[in-house]
């Protein structure tokens, strides 16, 4: 095996008192692609961003070339050679192919001018050498994204980077562009860069990757080289653990689900399109029965919750609330259809200076008054539901913004069940909360699906889904790719299945 | 979950004055500031603080007031509407268009009776002010720029149905409400406060007018709450227009004339005044409590401008100077406020 190119060392990090990364080795080899596995919050990220500069601060040992090495910004990395694509393509879309490959290190003519003509000329070049034949001079946000990722990686190619980050690159990528991309990082191992390939789609992982590394819980679990006998399972068992610690929090046990086929439809989706975020969804929600969508960050599933609750308008497909077809125009449409939505951030929900009860009551206004307000029944219901969600302080007169995380999230449901809704939507409603507050959400859920109410919960957390679904269905890339009804599920099937 | 709870509440009681200070800086500040003027202009000159004076104040800033309530409404909802002046200029235009004018007056109009004249104009205003909801909701179209465009149609039209003469003539009632009195009270006194009592008790009492404050405080909430922010925003656009609409005509009553041109200082006033007055430019704050505020500030320092022996010159350099610190004061008041709530 060559000299490692990158070699770390005992690397950790925490921030504040919670541990990131705890004595993390890694290696890198010339002209090797090595995959970056792990759960959220395994501590892929935080070591990308050590090697790419951004985190400074850190212990242990780094060293490119065999020279110990600590950058203290991203510029002292790419100067070292190392440079990162995000998930979130820093390009210009409204600029052209050109000036986005130079974006920040123009040439100039001999007058200090931009040397327009030279600059295209290299532009084209460079991205030949990714087997991309564009005119440089087009905006290149008339590309797709497949194309902008390209030329972002041709920029950090070109501002001289050896070892190439590349994190999450095919979220949003059809699989024609997923092959143009691994020709293309297969075209650049071969000569003789290296790449940290992070991602979720471990197929992807797979067939690109000489080698994969495996992180849990801000540790190395395993280093090993792709061979015929990895697979997607040994990576996910290693993935999630088998650890006793971990097995309660972790669903790695059997969760049987209790989908009820017999339920009455409330909810009815048809060939729902909204490029490019999804494609062609089709199901339906039930009376009394919690629908779980879970997938990847980026899969769809925000945009689709959106769209169910007015907020974004599909394509195409159609929709039916209770067997009637709607077509919801605004957010307001689908409130009076009876559709209520908590978003996945509380700062899109809830207005931080007013008080509790004017948050609670702002969603049912309407059937509060017809024109005068009723300040005493909207306090009344306000500290109904704050009783009734264990809301602290139950004073509904305090400013929304004084509350706790978890509380705010309560007030965010509260304000939709002073008048139950027919469909209740649910983008993460666990995310960032202790153990005590999620258990709540869990009881708070089931007591709202138990009187009939068809509850859709989308999420990015394995958790979340199992502990409250009892139907799944699964999101992969803008697709639904599978459903998990009246079965046995486990954390590491609904992995396998995203 | 208690124990953290109970340190924001200690925390509640022992930053109280401050906080209380902190968030009530943009009510507390117009207030001194009026304060100090009436103060200073009583001291400078004896015949300030008259009665007389008192009543002469409020019909200065009546027409100043009427066009503030309409923008109270706009800003109120983080949206800013710069054409109310040339509405309000359109809108007393097409009033004297359809009146009867002198012979003298070179204007090919259409004479019709005093309440059609007053019905027509308030349709213009209205349309003027429709036609602003549909480039800012329908279209997308940012407040600032779709209003900055309105403010020059409502300058065409004014220019198109006038063609640089003055006219004259109003209806009856316009006459009345504008230029008359009833026991010693000028009628136009009584129509600047009953828009501003109406405007008050709507954003105070009714759900449209908590939809405002909810808009304009958070308007991707709002939406999420299923409210229909965009039948909101439409809606104060279109009130900001009749009530600039109204504004001109009475305004034209008050003057005695309708020209092209005549109101364009009324827009830097209308908006001082609601800002001045401590309204958030950023939505969601303030009121008609506010405005009024607002308009005593700015109608006490033009008129006591005018006792104290000062270049007249000068007084717009004033003018300017005080739109700044009350702008300073409003963007101030907001960073505390956020920094309070992210401390918190």
């Amino acid at each position: 095996m060559a000299p490692a190119l990158l070699e770390l060392s005992g690397i950790s990090k925490s921030f504040g008192g919670v541990q990131a990364l705890r004595a993390v080795d890694f290696a890198l080899s010339a002209g090797e692609i090595h995959g970056l596995v792990g759960e959220n919050g395994a501590g892929k990220s935080t070591l990308m961003k050590i090697i790419a500069g951004v985190h400074a601060d850190y212990e242990g040992q780094m060293r490119v070339d065999g020279k110990e090495v600590h950058f203290r910004s991203s510029r002292d990395a790419l100067a070292a050679g190392i440079g990162m694509v995000h998930q979130e393509l820093s390009v210009a879309p409204e600029l052209t192919v050109a000036e986005n490959v130079f974006l920040g290190m123009q040439p100039v003519n001999r007058f200090g001018l931009v040397a327009w003509r030279a600059m295209a000329k290299q532009a084209t070049v460079q991205l030949k050498n990714l087997g991309l034949d564009i005119d440089p001079k087009a905006r290149l946000g008339d590309f797709p994204i497949g194309v902008q990722q390209l030329v972002e990686l041709s920029r950090v190619l070109f501002s001289g980077a050896r070892i190439i980050i590349l994190d999450e690159p095919t979220s949003a990528l059809s699989p024609p562009e997923i092959e143009r991309l691994f020709a293309v990082l297969i075209r650049l191992k071969q000569s003789g860069r290296s790449l940290i390939y992070i991602s979720h789609f471990l197929d992807d992982v797979l067939k690109v990757s000489d080698e994969i590394t495996i992180c849990r819980n801000g540790r190395k679990v395993a280093t090993t080289p792709v061979t015929p006998e990895i697979d997607k399972g040994w990576i996910i068992e290693r993935m999630i653990g088998t650890g006793r610690e971990e097995l309660e929090e972790s669903y790695l046990g059997e969760i049987k689900l209790t989908s009820k086929p017999t339920a009455p439809v409330v909810l009815e989706a048809k060939g729902l399109t909204l490029a490019p975020a999804y494609r062609n969804a089709s199901f339906a929600a039930r009376g009394g029965e919690v629908l779980g969508v879970y997938g990847f960050m980026g899969c769809g599933q925000l945009e689709l919750a959106r769209t169910l609750f007015g907020r974004l308008r599909p394509d195409r497909g159609s929709l039916a609330i209770g067997g009637t077809p709607v077509d919801l125009a605004n957010t307001s449409a689908a409130r009076r259809a009876g559709v209520a939505f908590v978003a996945e951030s509380r700062r899109a929900m809830l207005f931080g200076e007013e008080p509790v009860y004017k948050n609670i009551s702002i969603a049912v206004l309407r059937q509060l008054s017809r024109i005068l307000l009723k300040p005493d029944r909207e306090r009344a219901i306000a500290a109904e539901q704050a009783e009734a969600l264990d809301i602290r302080p139950p004073n509904v007169e305090s400013r929304l913004g004084a509350l706790s995380g978890g509380n705010q999230q309560k007030v965010a449901l509260a304000k939709w069940l002073t008048h139950a809704p027919r469909i209740l939507l649910l983008a993460e409603p666990t995310r960032g909360m202790d153990v005590g507050a999620k258990e709540d959400v869990v009881r708070i859920v089931r007591a709202l699906r138990d009187q009939g109410i068809a509850i859709i919960v989308f999420s990015t957390e394995p958790e979340t889904v199992l502990s409250l679904a009892d139907r799944v269905l699964v999101m992969r890339k803008g697709e639904i790719a599978h459903e998990f009804a009246d079965q046995a599920i486990s954390k590491d099937r609904l992995l396998a299945a995203a | 979950m208690d124990a953290p709870n109970a340190d924001i509440a200690a925390a509640g009681r022992s930053f109280r004055i401050g906080d209380f200070l902190r968030n009530q800086l943009r009510n507390i500040a117009p207030f001194i500031t009026l304060l100090f003027l009436v103060v200073f202009f009583s001291i400078a000159s004896p015949s300030f603080a008259t009665l007389d004076n008192l009543v002469n104040i409020l019909q200065q800033v009546s027409v100043t007031g009427i066009i503030a309530v309409g923008l109270t409404f706009v800003i109120l909802t983080a949206e800013i509407d710069l054409s109310v002046a040339a509405v309000a200029n359109a809108t007393a235009i097409v009033l004297t268009f359809f009146t009867l004018q002198p012979d003298y007056v070179n204007i090919a109009n259409i004479p019709m009776p005093g309440a059609v004249a007053i019905v027509f104009a308030l349709l213009a205003c209205f349309a003027l002010g429709m036609v602003t909801a549909f480039g800012v909701t329908r279209i997308g179209i940012p407040s600032f720029i779709m209003t900055l465009a309105m403010m020059q149609i409502g300058a065409g039209v004014s220019a198109v149905l006038v063609r640089g003469q003055i006219a004259y003539t109003v209806p009856s009632l316009i006459l009345t409400l504008g230029s008359k009195s009833i026991a010693g009270v000028p009628w136009i006194i009584i129509v600047a406060a009953a828009f501003l009592l109406v405007a008050h008790l709507v954003l105070t009492y009714t759900r449209f007018g908590r939809y405002v404050y909810m808009v304009g405080g958070n308007r991707e909430a709002a939406e999420y709450s299923g409210v229909n922010t965009k039948l909101v925003v439409g809606a104060v656009m279109v009130i900001s227009a009749v009530c600039s609409g109204v504004a001109g005509m009475i305004g034209v009553a008050y003057f005695g004339s309708a020209q092209q041109n005549e109101f364009d200082t009324f827009l830097l006033d209308s908006i001082a005044a609601v800002v001045v007055g401590g309204t958030s430019l950023f939505g969601g704050r303030g009121g008609i409590g506010n405005t009024i505020v607002g308009l005593f500030v700015l109608g006490v320092l033009n008129n006591g401008l005018d006792y104290v022996k000062i270049d007249s010159f000068l007084k717009i350099l004033i003018r300017g100077l005080i739109l700044l610190i009350a702008l300073v004061i409003n963007i101030y008041a907001e960073r505390l406020r956020a920094a309070r709530v992210a401390g918190g």
